[in-house]
């Protein structure tokens, strides 16, 4: 019916395939509409950390030691980064969870999805617990918005926007997967199939993505 | 994973709604949603309008209107500026044309998510509230123009500097809400919801340009929520991160080691793209109109269509040619500058295809035509004018100029509108079931166009002798000379003149829906989808019992062989009635109308 479908070679065929009636993705509207939003969100986290490191070149005043900052105190050790990379670690095994739940979703196993996704969500609410320590941490030490004892005050604002906006994005995750796990174990998705936990999925590794790079910008430079 | 597109799928019983508010207030029908953000825009950029003939009032004829102080000037501007751009020219083009034509023309019964589209209107039109509230805030709306560069932006003594700038940055910030989730809602049914036979190269253009302009939305807007996020901590936190250490009215402020030049990046990293948010629907709708009222098809269709989708990724490189002046590494006004011409190519490529379709066509000039031709002009012009202003070395002189000044409003400001004319002439008698009245029409069309020269034709004039914008007065100043004065009030008399003959096309509306002529389901012989609903205004759902199946592309008109000087769409091959072979050869224009009836076209180059 239409010559889009024909095989043709090279770069026409690249079009034609993308170009082809009906639609583009052989994927649900929902995921699509998830990968699109989240292409959306990586612009914002993008600029966010583009931002920072302008304001990081503009200050005028010096840029503290984030490996001092960012330590703690351990049997009177001091331990650089100790918390971070425990976040870190939490983090990233909430993407392995959530990467099971996916699967056992797709193999219709409603109880261990349940579960793996509610473990998930206990991970995320579990680093926006320890990044409230950490915030708490930093007031202590007289770390604000607008001063910073230790230096430039762009690094507390910075440091306060970024976090708190990536800690939003978790603590929204955290709701967002209870609300579809109690609709998974309650059977809500038997007859329109599991692509939600799989799109509630792509979302939660973007935010365990962005945090990689903020961690790797602001923690480690 | 089973995956069934959703043209293949059993069709499902459709509930339409009932009740008066469920179908005309919390409607989740793109076409009711497309209108009530038309109409909203519409309002707001009346608003707009008032706030530019008060401007034009005050430079036209000073310390004669005593309302007119130097703050409210200002506020003015800066409201006027950025109603225009957001909140009617965004809105309209995309909220309004791009919710009704995209389901309509790619042959969907809707938006993939309705509801999230309803959101969206009801988000676009908080953001709206929370804008007009700032007029009646203490200090009135913000003053700091539509760019709302920082320091000044937040600093006391420029006006609305409490409540307005605050109210400002939190509308702007709810707008990038409700754009997002029509911009998702747009963007997915494009992509995935298209009827049967309906390949992306064969949609028409106008959802070309939209679905192009709403990606650039997608990743621009993100640019100016990260600027008023960190304007907004830098106000009322306390932040520096565009407030260097400043003295303001004689008092050393806590703000130190921010960077104001990082605004104007991230701004126009937003503010670029943003004015091909807005002039890529309009390339496409201009493609149409042109087309359908020329009866030919449009020239080059492949090539428009590699045209939006160069220029709207060139759009992403081009933003600091607005900050020649700024201070920044003056290298990166070389590079800017290379980007910014490179992007007149595909431009100028789209103007000639559009004279190119018009060349030897069977013009009709319906007063949709006539705002679509009249947008040929003055795009050109303002375009040409744009060369000027791309390249430093003469950006520099003219730079906060009336020439700037005269340049974006006729590239766009009046082009654009002149389109959304032509759109609302065009496809008012699909959406009301009623024409619009042609001779009211020629007549607002005619002091629109003429009007638009009178009133930027001189600025172009007064921007050379290096008269500044935004000015509140000139006072006495050496270079420019007295008869400036004059012909400043020669512009806002003309000015006043075309907004006042606005109220010609608002009449023209309300009177049609009282007792406009009745309008047939395709009253110009259109071939693109949306002209082939079953009902007109099309019901519920679009397309009655079954959806339509595409055969051809959306520009098969006067083509040599077929007996109708059009074929729908939705006209197979079988159904089309041919005159004979005979009388084929001997048809005048057989031979410079190519004969695109013999194969499936849009996918041939």
């Amino acid at each position: 019916m239409t010559n889009s479908t024909e095989q043709a070679p090279g770069w026409k065929g690249v079009v034609n395939d993308w170009a082809a009636d009906k639609e583009t993705f052989n994927v649900p509207w929902g995921k699509l509409m998830m990968w699109i939003f989240l292409l959306s969100d990586t612009f914002i986290f993008s600029i966010f950390l583009t931002s920072y490191m302008t304001v990081r070149m503009s200050a005028t005043a010096e840029w503290p030691m984030t490996s001092e900052v960012f330590a703690l105190t351990i049997a009177g050790q001091h331990v650089p980064l100790l918390l971070i990379a425990i976040m870190t670690f939490i983090l990233i095994t909430s993407s392995g969870t959530m990467a099971m739940a996916v699967n056992y979703a797709y193999r219709g196993d409603r109880k261990k999805t349940f579960i793996l996704m509610l473990a998930t969500a206990a991970l995320g609410a579990t680093f926006v617990g320890m990044q409230a320590f950490e915030w708490s941490k930093l007031i202590e030490d007289g770390v604000r918005p607008w001063e910073n004892p230790m230096g430039a005050e762009q690094f507390g604002a910075s440091f306060f926007m970024i976090t708190g906006f990536h800690g939003m994005h978790v603590t929204a995750g955290v709701i967002y997967l209870i609300v579809i796990a109690n609709r998974v174990r309650n059977g809500f998705y038997e007859k329109k199939g599991y692509d939600i936990v799989e799109i509630t999925g792509l979302y939660w590794h973007f935010v365990d993505l962005v945090w990689v790079f903020i961690f790797a910008f602001f923690y480690l430079w | 994973m089973t995956h069934i597109a959703i043209a293949d799928q059993p069709e499902e019983e459709l509930h339409e709604p009932s009740s008066f508010v469920t179908k005309y207030i919390w409607s989740q029908d793109h076409k009711v949603i497309a209108i009530q953000y038309s109409i909203t825009a519409i309002f707001v950029g009346l608003v707009a309008l008032v706030l530019s003939g008060l401007m034009r009032l005050q430079l036209g004829f000073p310390d004669s209107f005593s309302f007119i102080d130097p703050s409210a000037y200002l506020q003015f501007v800066t409201m006027h500026g950025m109603i225009m751009v957001i909140y009617l020219l965004t809105a309209l083009f995309l909220g309004g044309f791009g919710n009704y034509l995209i389901p309509l023309m790619i042959g969907a019964r809707d938006m993939v998510f309705p509801y999230l589209n309803m959101l969206s209107y009801w988000v676009y039109l908080l953001a709206v509230i929370v804008l007009m509230a700032s007029f009646f805030v203490p200090g009135g709306p913000t003053g700091a123009g539509w760019t709302l560069y920082p320091p000044q932006a937040i600093l006391e003594g420029t006006p609305g500097a409490g409540g307005g700038i605050l109210l400002m940055l939190i509308s702007l910030a709810i707008f990038i809400v409700a754009f997002t989730m029509g911009g998702l809602n747009y963007v997915t049914t494009v992509l995935q919801a298209r009827t049967k036979g309906m390949t992306l190269m064969r949609m028409p253009l106008s959802v070309w340009g939209i679905f192009i302009a709403t990606i650039l939305g997608l990743l621009a807007f993100p640019a100016l929520l990260v600027s008023a996020i960190m304007m907004l901590l830098d106000m009322t936190v306390g932040t520096s991160f565009f407030m260097p250490a400043i003295v303001s009215l004689g008092e050393q402020l806590d703000y130190s080691g921010g960077s104001p030049i990082l605004f104007q990046h991230l701004f126009w990293f937003f503010g670029h793209p943003e004015v091909y948010i807005v002039a890529l629907p309009a390339f496409g709708i201009v493609s149409d109109v042109l087309s359908v009222h020329a009866r030919k098809n449009i020239f080059g269709y492949r090539m428009m269509v590699w045209a939006i989708v160069i220029i709207g990724g060139l759009s992403f490189i081009v933003w600091a040619h607005h900050m020649y002046v700024s201070g920044m590494n003056p290298y990166f006004g070389f590079f800017f500058a290379t980007t910014t011409l490179i992007i007149a190519v595909p431009t100028a490529l789209k103007v000639y295809n559009w004279v190119l379709t018009l060349w030897r066509g069977n013009i009709h000039l319906t007063t949709a035509m006539l705002f679509a031709i009249g947008f040929i002009f003055t795009f050109t012009h303002g375009g040409l004018t744009g060369l000027f202003l791309g390249n430093v070395v003469i950006d520099l002189p003219l730079s906060d100029t009336y020439f700037v000044v005269a340049h974006f409003h006729m590239v766009m400001g009046v082009s654009p509108i002149m389109v959304l004319f032509a759109a609302i002439y065009h496809w008012f008698p699909k959406i009301t079931g009623k024409h619009l009245h042609t001779g009211l029409g020629k007549a607002h069309f005619w002091v629109t166009f003429l009007g638009t020269y009178a009133i930027y034709l001189p600025m172009h004039y007064l921007g050379f002798l290096g008269v500044p914008r935004r000015y509140y007065a000139m006072g006495s100043t050496e270079f420019v000379p007295d008869s400036a004065q004059d012909l400043n009030a020669s512009i806002t008399v003309s000015a006043l003149i075309v907004g006042v003959a606005q109220l010609i096309f608002i009449y023209n509306v309300i009177r049609s829906l009282r007792k406009g002529e009745k309008a047939e389901s395709n009253p110009w012989g259109a071939a693109s989808l949306e002209w082939q609903t079953p009902d007109t205004p099309p019901k519920h759902g679009n397309w009655g019992p079954a959806l339509p199946v595409v055969y051809r592309w959306a520009y098969d008109y006067s083509v040599p062989t077929a007996k109708q000087d059009f074929i729908p769409q939705n006209m197979s091959e079988e159904e089309v009635e041919r005159v004979d072979d005979s009388e084929t050869s001997s048809t005048e224009g057989g031979e410079d109308v190519k004969n695109i009836g013999d194969e499936p076209v849009g996918d041939n180059p």
